[in-house]
Parts: C-alpha cells; sequence; structure tokens
C-alpha cells in the first residue's frame, strides 16, 4: 500500500500563485498522468512530489507518510528526467549502481539488482558504456533501470519520452507501460502529449493554469469533459466550440445564429434562458441528406489521411458563416468524415451531430451543465 | 556537396599569413634562435670577443648549486600556486554558484584582482606587508608572528604566492564558474533523490565533471606560476632574500640582464623551453585522456 497522497498542495514564487489547491490521490500500483498545456504547473507539482521543490501550502504523502519536509532521497522516489539526467562520467553500470552503492548496499546485492534491471530492460550488452555512446532509447532505458534498482514505493516520470522522435517514443511508451504494469509501481507521469497521456494513464489529471480541471480515466475524460478547456485539450482534432442558448424549458438548444439544434432529452434544471456552449467533436458529425441537417459546412481545407478525411470549414446558417466562440477550439468548424467521403473545396456538407454527443458547457464559467 | 574554397596561386594566401608569421618569426623564432645561439657562446667581460664554448655553459649551470636551489624554489612556488589558486577558485565558483541574491555583485568584485596590471599587484602586496609599515604585518605582528620577509625566506616565498595566487584567482574562478554552470540541475537532482548528500554530490558528480576545466586550468597555472609571475615578484621581493624567491624565470632575468651572463642566460633559457615542451607534452598525453568522459 504505496499510494501517494496529494492534497491542497499550494505553490508560491513569492506574490505569483503558480498552483491553486491540487489534491489528487493515487492508488497503491496506479499510473495516473499529469497533462496540461507549457506553464500549468504539471512539471512544478511532480517536483514538489519528488522533493526539489519547497510545498507551499497543503500536504504531500508517500506511502501514508507526509513528506513535506523530507529531503528527495528520504521519500523512497525515483524519477525520470526529461533529458535523462544520466551522469555522462559513468558507465551504465554505474549509473544504476549510484543509488545502491550510497545506500551501502554490498556490491553482491548491487550486481544483483542491476544484473536484474538491465535484463528486464535489455541493456546487458551495453553495461560497460558511457551514455554518449548510447542512442536516445537506451539513455531512456538506463534512466528507467536507475528508477527500478531501487525499489522506490514511486516512479515520477517528467516528460519522459519528449526528447526522442516520432517512432521511439510510441515504442518507449508501450514499454514503460508493460514495465509499470509487470512492477506494479505507483507512478505519476508528467506530460503535454494528450496521446501518451491517453494510452498511458490509468486515470487522467488535466491541468490548466495551476488548477487540476478534471481527474478521471481517460475514456470518461474524452467522454465527459468538466471545462471547455479539457474539452479543446484533448482529442484531436479538438472540440468544435458554438455559442448557443438553452431555451426556457432548459431542453431547446439554439446557436446563437438563429439555427435550432435537436432538444436535450433531459432538461437542464435550472438553467433555462442559459447562455452556453456547445460543444462536438469532429469525429461526432456525419454526413446526411440535406432534409436532416443539423449543421451545414462550407469546406475550407481538406486533410486526407487515408483512412479519415479531415475537413475543416465555416459553419453556415442561411448562407451565412457562423463565428465560433473565440479562443475555445479553433476559429473553424471540423469534421472527421470516412476516408471515402470524396469532398473539395467549396463544397457545402449537410452535417449531423451523433446520438448522445453533444456537449453542453456554461459560457460564462466554462463549466460542463450536461451531456447529452 | 561541401564545396572547398582555395586560392589560385601563393601569393594571396601568403599576404594573408604575413603578419601572423612575421609576429611570429620576430617575437618568437627569432629570439629562440639567438637564445639557442647564445648558449653555446661565451663573451669576455667587456662584451668585444665571443668564443665557442659548446655545452660548457650547461654544463656550469648544473653544476652550480645556486641554479639547482632555483630549480627548487620554482617546484614549491609553482606547486603551491597551482594547488592553492585552484582550489580556493574552486571554493569561491562553488559559493558564488549557490548564492542567488547579489550574485553579479560578488562575481563582479571576484573578477575585478584580474583586472590589475601585476606589478601593481606585486606593489600593493609589497606595502600591505611591508615589515615597516605594512598594515598586514603590523597586524601579524600584533598576534605574535615577527613578519619580516626582508630576512625571513620562507616567508619571503609565502608573500610571492599569495601575491600570484591572488592575481590568478579571478581567472580561475571564472573558468570555474562556467564549468559549473554549464552541469546540468537535473544531473544533481538525480543524484539528490539517488541519497547522494551535498559533499558526496560534489565529489561524485560534481567534480569529475569540472575535471576538462580543472585540467585546462592546471596547464594554464602551471604556466603562469613559471612564467608570468616575473613580474609580482620583481615588484614584490626582487627574488631575494638571498635567492629564497628566485625562480628560474627571474634567475634568467638577473643573471642574463643585471648579471651581464648572456651565455649562461641563454643557456638557462634552453632549458626553460625544454621543460614547457616536457611539461605540454607530458599534460596532454598523459593526464588529459584521463579526464575525458
Amino acid at each position: 500500500m504505496a499510494g501517494i497522497g496529494i492534497r491542497d498542495v499550494v505553490k508560491r514564487y513569492g506574490d505569483t500563485k503558480v498552483i491553486h489547491g491540487v489534491s489528487i490521490d493515487v492508488a497503491d500500483g496506479e499510473l495516473i498522468v499529469i497533462v496540461g498545456p507549457s506553464g500549468c504547473g504539471k512539471s512544478t507539482l511532480l517536483r514538489m512530489v519528488a522533493g526539489l521543490e519547497d510545498i507551499t501550502g497543503g500536504e504531500v504523502s508517500i506511502d501514508g507518510r507526509v513528506v513535506n519536509r523530507l529531503e528527495p532521497k528520504d521519500r523512497n522516489i525515483a524519477m525520470v528526467f526529461q533529458n535523462y539526467a544520466l551522469y555522462p562520467h559513468m558507465s551504465v553500470y554505474d549509473n544504476m549502481a549510484y543509488g545502491l552503492k550510497i545506500a551501502g548496499l554490498s556490491k553482491e546485492a548491487i550486481r544483483a539488482r542491476v544484473d536484474k534491471a538491465a535484463t528486464m530492460l535489455q541493456l546487458q550488452p551495453y553495461l560497460d558504456r558511457k551514455p554518449r555512446q548510447l542512442s536516445g532509447g537506451q539513455r531512456q532505458r538506463v534512466a528507467m533501470g536507475r528508477c527500478i534498482v531501487r525499489e522506490p514505493a514511486a516512479f515520477l516520470f517528467d516528460e519522459p519520452l519528449s526528447n526522442l522522435d516520432a517512432k521511439l517514443r510510441v515504442q518507449m511508451r508501450l514499454e514503460i507501460r508493460q514495465l509499470q504494469r509487470s512492477l506494479g509501481t505507483t507512478s505519476l507521469y508528467v506530460t503535454h502529449d494528450q496521446v501518451e497521456a491517453m494510452t498511458l494513464a490509468d486515470r487522467l489529471v488535466v491541468m490548466n493554469a495551476g488548477v487540476a480541471e478534471q481527474i478521471d480515466t481517460p475514456m470518461n475524460v474524452y467522454l465527459h469533459p468538466a471545462t471547455t478547456f479539457v474539452a479543446g485539450f484533448i482529442g484531436s482534432p479538438a472540440m468544435n466550440f458554438m455559442p448557443g442558448r438553452l431555451g426556457a424549458d432548459g431542453r431547446a438548444v439554439t446557436l446563437d445564429t438563429g439555427a435550432p439544434l435537436r432538444a436535450l432529452p433531459e432538461p437542464i434544471a435550472g438553467h433555462g434562458e442559459k447562455a452556453v456552449t456547445i460543444g462536438v467533436r469532429p469525429e461526432h458529425l456525419t454526413l446526411v441528406g440535406s432534409e436532416a441537417a443539423e449543421l451545414t459546412l462550407r469546406v475550407g481545407v481538406v486533410e486526407t489521411l487515408g483512412a479519415d478525411t479531415l475537413v475543416h470549414g465555416a459553419l453556415l446558417d442561411k448562407g451565412q458563416a457562423v463565428v465560433p466562440v473565440a479562443g475555445e477550439g479553433g476559429e473553424v468548424l471540423a469534421a472527421r468524415l470516412p476516408g471515402n467521403v470524396a469532398v473539395r473545396e467549396g463544397d457545402t456538407l449537410p452535417l449531423r451531430v451523433v446520438e448522445g454527443a453533444l456537449h453542453v458547457f456554461d459560457r460564462e464559467t466554462g463549466r460542463r451543465l450536461a451531456d447529452v | 556537396m561541401h564545396k572547398k574554397v582555395t586560392f589560385r596561386g601563393v601569393a594571396l594566401p601568403l599576404a594573408l599569413l604575413l603578419p601572423q608569421l612575421a609576429i611570429t618569426a620576430v617575437f618568437f623564432l627569432w629570439p629562440a634562435g639567438q637564445a639557442l645561439y647564445q648558449s653555446v657562446l661565451r663573451q669576455d667581460p667587456f662584451g668585444l670577443r665571443t668564443t665557442f664554448v659548446g655545452l660548457a655553459n650547461f654544463e656550469r649551470l648544473f653544476s652550480d648549486p645556486l641554479y639547482l636551489n632555483a630549480f627548487q624554489v620554482t617546484l614549491v612556488f609553482s606547486i603551491a600556486v597551482t594547488a592553492i589558486g585552484l582550489s580556493l577558485a574552486l571554493l569561491l565558483a562553488v559559493m558564488a554558484d549557490r548564492v542567488i541574491k547579489g550574485a553579479s555583485g560578488y562575481k563582479t568584485l571576484l573578477v575585478m584582482p584580474y583586472a590589475v596590471a601585476p606589478a601593481v599587484a606585486g606593489v600593493l602586496w609589497w606595502f600591505l606587508f611591508n615589515p615597516s609599515i605594512g598594515l598586514f604585518a603590523h597586524a601579524l605582528r600584533a598576534v605574535g608572528v615577527d613578519w619580516n620577509h626582508l630576512l625571513n625566506g620562507d616567508q619571503a616565498m609565502i608573500l610571492v604566492v599569495v601575491a600570484a595566487v591572488w592575481k590568478q584567482i579571478s581567472y580561475n574562478f571564472l573558468f570555474f564558474l562556467a564549468g559549473l554552470q554549464a552541469i546540468p540541475k537535473s544531473l544533481i537532482e538525480a543524484a539528490a533523490i539517488d541519497g547522494a548528500g551535498p559533499f558526496k554530490r560534489f565529489w561524485t558528480i560534481v567534480f569529475p565533471l569540472l575535471s576538462p576545466t580543472a585540467f585546462f586550468l592546471l596547464v594554464v597555472n602551471v604556466t603562469y606560476a613559471f612564467f608570468d609571475t616575473f613580474q609580482i615578484i620583481h615588484a614584490t621581493t626582487s627574488g631575494g632574500p638571498g635567492q629564497a624567491t628566485t625562480i628560474l624565470v627571474y634567475k634568467v632575468y638577473s643573471d642574463g640582464f643585471v648579471g651581464l651572463d648572456l651565455g649562461g642566460s641563454a643557456a638557462q633559457s634552453v632549458v626553460l623551453m625544454a621543460i614547457v615542451i616536457v611539461l605540454t607534452i607530458v599534460q596532454f598525453r598523459w593526464i588529459e585522456r584521463r579526464v575525458q568522459y
């Protein structure tokens, strides 16, 4: 039972508050990914758990023990850095053995542990090499190995894959996942890459401007984003946002252009006549006959991906383009259509929203009102 | 493809190289050749006649106890200057690297001695330690040290070492600081997580990573102690008392230009040249290989 508890953690640099009270509970053996744009405070949060940054307020506990005042070495954690932070003057073996030597383990015990980790990571042939003689992926594995040999209560990952090329990143992502599963070590993983976040995480923490906007499983975050920020950040291409208004009954939805969308199956109680932001994911728009169309798209740019065709264009209403909500997920309406659909620039496409894929957010607060 | 730029003919490249070649020829090759030539000659006291004497100058040199003494003095002096200069500079650089508030102020102050001319530095220390009027000499006497470097050879040595180290410390400091700042912070953090305390981190991570810088400074400092400390010694002790602070390069000067033994002085220069060559080869061949990582 070696979880990590982060309770109302606050970070302040002088008068600037960068983390505004974040609480996360990482269960034993769980891999939690903290994802967010650069500057959202995700790395700072991780470094506070590691003990590399002071905790201004709140409480961090590892394995049930409050560690706020403990040195990094006393927290029983291991960390993988973005640049790997391998000791350049030491061999791969010595890099992995460094922490164990300091801990005062016997030579035999160190050799046994390093050998075990090296076998697991396929690093056996490279134990005598220096880090500069290794490829990016191998360095990454050494950094992992250095963590594994210490058998810590938790792994901390600080954007470990962002220095690798795209192909290697996919491969290392799988390796990290398998390794974490087989070791069952509680892990906290920071990244700005939403694909990494979605594929690795048991649960996802989406951070924005020092606040954890949503903590949930990847699928729940995708299906029920808590805020317009989360909705726009997770999913690619980003969710379409359109300004609209709820009817007095809390069911009817009208776009600000005057075009009515279908009524919601369940009324959103207490929010009648409210200004809202309507969110629709590009993959939830389907091509229909013009009589069934809810939205009409005038095609601007077509991206052919093979399996899919991405269509970017302007939302039309009675021949007029609708201005989407500023700053919330793209200037234009995007639709992900099957790859066999032939569309050209200038076409008008009648589209319909897939059943149950309409997201309604409070326009003022950006918070989710309902998913229908 | 990489396009190779070549000159047609030899006139232009020669003309472009000429200034550098001229400087090297006039200020290095010619004097060095002169020294070599002079070292096998002997002049009569009035400078009227020179005779070829073969290696007699060298033979005389190595049987001269004063010259052998100068060797020993040089050894002590350069080891002391290099060791103290490097370790103090490293200590200061590590301290300055930690300071956040007013860091640039400290750094400026620490670099300032480098801007002082060696002769001025020598005079400064001469004043501070002057047995009759010196501030430090007075203070030392107050705590019971009978300071008189005009009579005590060991104290004279301490004085020139202090002056020479003080002059060189800024240079060392700058390089060490730059070296420290080039070490990624994440390495130190990784070591901290691995359980290493500040001292352990310094000796197992920081210092090995600084070793290329330290090696470079070692070469520079030995060269400095051997050759560039002439002015400081001249201004502070003039090689005295007796010959207690006469290092090899100072002896070249005093025998050649004060004693007017041109042949002997030239032979000393040749020996010095040989030492420089050997030192450089040793340093780059053997030591540098070990500090590469």
